[in-house]
């Protein structure tokens, strides 16, 4: 597969063997978490903006779409996006409908944590951004983000793994990801053991960088004049 | 030729002000001249800081009209030609400022930022000039050496007295100070009432100040007005207000907090 051999004469060989096949599946599986939490990221907090519009129609519809994500299973909104949209010529590419189909479904959990974190802010510092006759837009960009940034990523890290765990999702809409690959390797040798327990374990490595790098972010940015509360 | 008084900078034309059921201000009128330092007392509860938060666009108010450094506003079920539109809002904010009990200080910004934020983005200074008056305004209030301090970092009476910069970098002709001094430690109250004292002295600057400070409000303002459950009881020059004060409340309301 991809030009490798696999050698099963060992676990330990059968693993050496196996594991740029792995690896290029991590690649995809890293590459598709990363576009999928991007869009997240983005249009949780357009969601969370436009609930809070003062046009009752925009905030409405916008609740409306993010209960509707949150509610249907992520499986399904695939589904639907790889297999049904085509029948409305609207035909995107599988990698590109899985980011944007994980990025959807986690918009409506991101845009409740920013939620959240806007809420959180006091009533004062609303005030007094009116009382020196800041936009909204220099508002919500000079103090309210800012502000809300340390105080939301713990949620957004926790959000970040629970993607990553749910990207072998995606080798249903035939992306070879680090778990489809995985899988089959199995089908070929069978030998599942080997193949789905270095899956598990690089998913348990990747689950402890991200721990590592939160940690490490809500110690710098309070360096950085951002404090933590 | 008859010298006629100055159009006032500010005008309550019978403004109500209700809280659902509860109405606050009822047919409100209160004017105020430019460059006047007025002093507003009254037990808690009577609408002083509803009339600050008013004039600060804060709070929308139901009947009448307001009338600020001569830009008129109505609520919009008023009938009116101003209704209070958000660009309409911000012309009208320009020229207001206010100071609040509990600083409000942007914690995520240094002493600087927080002085130079609003010039920077609504004035549209250079960040450079912004910074240059920024320094003086720091000096003025005693903190030059803090710009670079976090909020955090600083006690309250400096915290608030880098709010009073804050909001003198927007030159305002009106400046609003809601019990300024009120959340502060005993020790930490005159540093800030000398910086207000100091602004007292601006001829243009047309002050407003809730306060329980009565014998700062005797010193620094021209004009004092009791307030007893939504409307002006009684008002004058300090000097009368409290030592022949008219109304039986307001005696009672003196008598209460001078001992
Ligand atoms: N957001 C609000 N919702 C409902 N009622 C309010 C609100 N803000 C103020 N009130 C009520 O309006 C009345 C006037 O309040 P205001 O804050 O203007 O009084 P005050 O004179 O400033 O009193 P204090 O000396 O305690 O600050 C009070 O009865 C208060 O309970
Ligand atoms: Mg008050």
């Amino acid at each position: 597969m991809y030009g490798f051999e696999w050698d099963t004469a060992t676990p330990l060989t059968y693993a050496w063997s196996i594991l740029p096949i792995i690896l290029i599946g991590l690649t995809v599986t890293l590459k598709a978490a990363a576009a999928g939490f991007s869009i997240a990221l983005v249009l949780g907090l357009v969601f969370a903006l436009l609930r809070r519009s003062r046009v009752k129609a925009i905030a409405w519809t916008t609740s409306v779409v993010v209960e509707f994500l949150r509610d249907t299973p992520l499986l399904v909104q695939l589904f639907f996006l790889y297999y049904v949209l085509p029948d409305y010529g609207l035909t995107l590419p599988a990698f590109l409908t899985g980011a944007i189909a994980l990025g959807l479904q986690y918009s409506a959990y991101t845009s409740e944590v920013y939620r959240g974190g806007i809420e959180a802010v006091p009533r004062g510092q609303w005030e007094a951004a009116t009382a020196l006759n800041l936009s909204r837009t220099d508002v919500y960009r000079d103090i309210v983000v800012p502000q809300i940034v340390p105080r939301i990523l713990p949620a957004m890290g926790n959000y970040l793994v629970a993607m990553l765990k749910e990207t072998p999702v995606l080798s249903v809409i035939t992306i070879l990801e680090m778990m489809g690959l995985a899988n089959m390797i199995g089908e070929r040798t069978f030998d599942y053991l080997v193949p789905l327990t270095m899956v598990g374990v690089i998913f348990l490595l990747l689950t402890l960088v991200c721990s590592a790098g939160l940690h490490w972010l809500q110690r710098a940015l309070p360096k950085a004049g951002i404090p933590l509360q | 030729m008859t010298q006629t008084a100055p159009a006032p900078i500010i005008a309550f034309d019978r403004v109500t002000k209700r809280f659902g059921a509860l109405t606050v201000l009822d047919d409100f009128n209160f004017t105020v001249a430019p460059g006047e330092k007025v002093t507003l007392i009254g037990p808690s509860g009577s609408g002083k800081s509803t009339v600050l938060r008013i004039l600060m666009t804060l709070e929308p108010f139901q009947e009448g009209t307001l009338t600020l450094a001569g830009m008129s506003y109505q609520q919009p079920n008023g009938t009116g030609p101003f209704k209070a539109g958000e660009r309409h809002l911000r012309q009208i904010r320009s020229h207001v400022g206010m100071v609040f009990q509990s600083f409000n200080l942007f914690p995520h910004m240094s002493v600087m930022r927080n002085v130079v934020e609003a010039p920077v983005r609504v004035l549209g200074l250079s960040r450079a000039e912004a910074e240059c008056r920024a320094v003086d305004l720091l000096a003025l209030v005693g903190l030059a050496d803090k710009k670079d301090h976090f909020p955090a970092q600083l006690s309250g009476g400096q915290q608030q007295r880098v709010a009073i910069a804050r909001a003198l970098a927007m030159r305002p002709r009106v400046l609003l100070f809601d019990e300024p001094t009120s959340a502060l430690d005993p020790q930490l109250v005159g540093e800030v009432l000398s910086v207000i004292r100091s602004l007292a002295h601006e001829h243009d600057l047309t002050m407003l100040l809730v306060t329980h400070e009565m014998r700062f409000a005797r010193e620094v303002s021209d004009r004092v007005c009791f307030f007893d459950k939504g409307r002006i009881c009684e008002q004058g020059a300090p000097d009368q207000i409290f030592t022949n004060p008219q109304q039986p409340r307001t005696r009672e309301f003196l008598a209460s907090v001078l001992g």
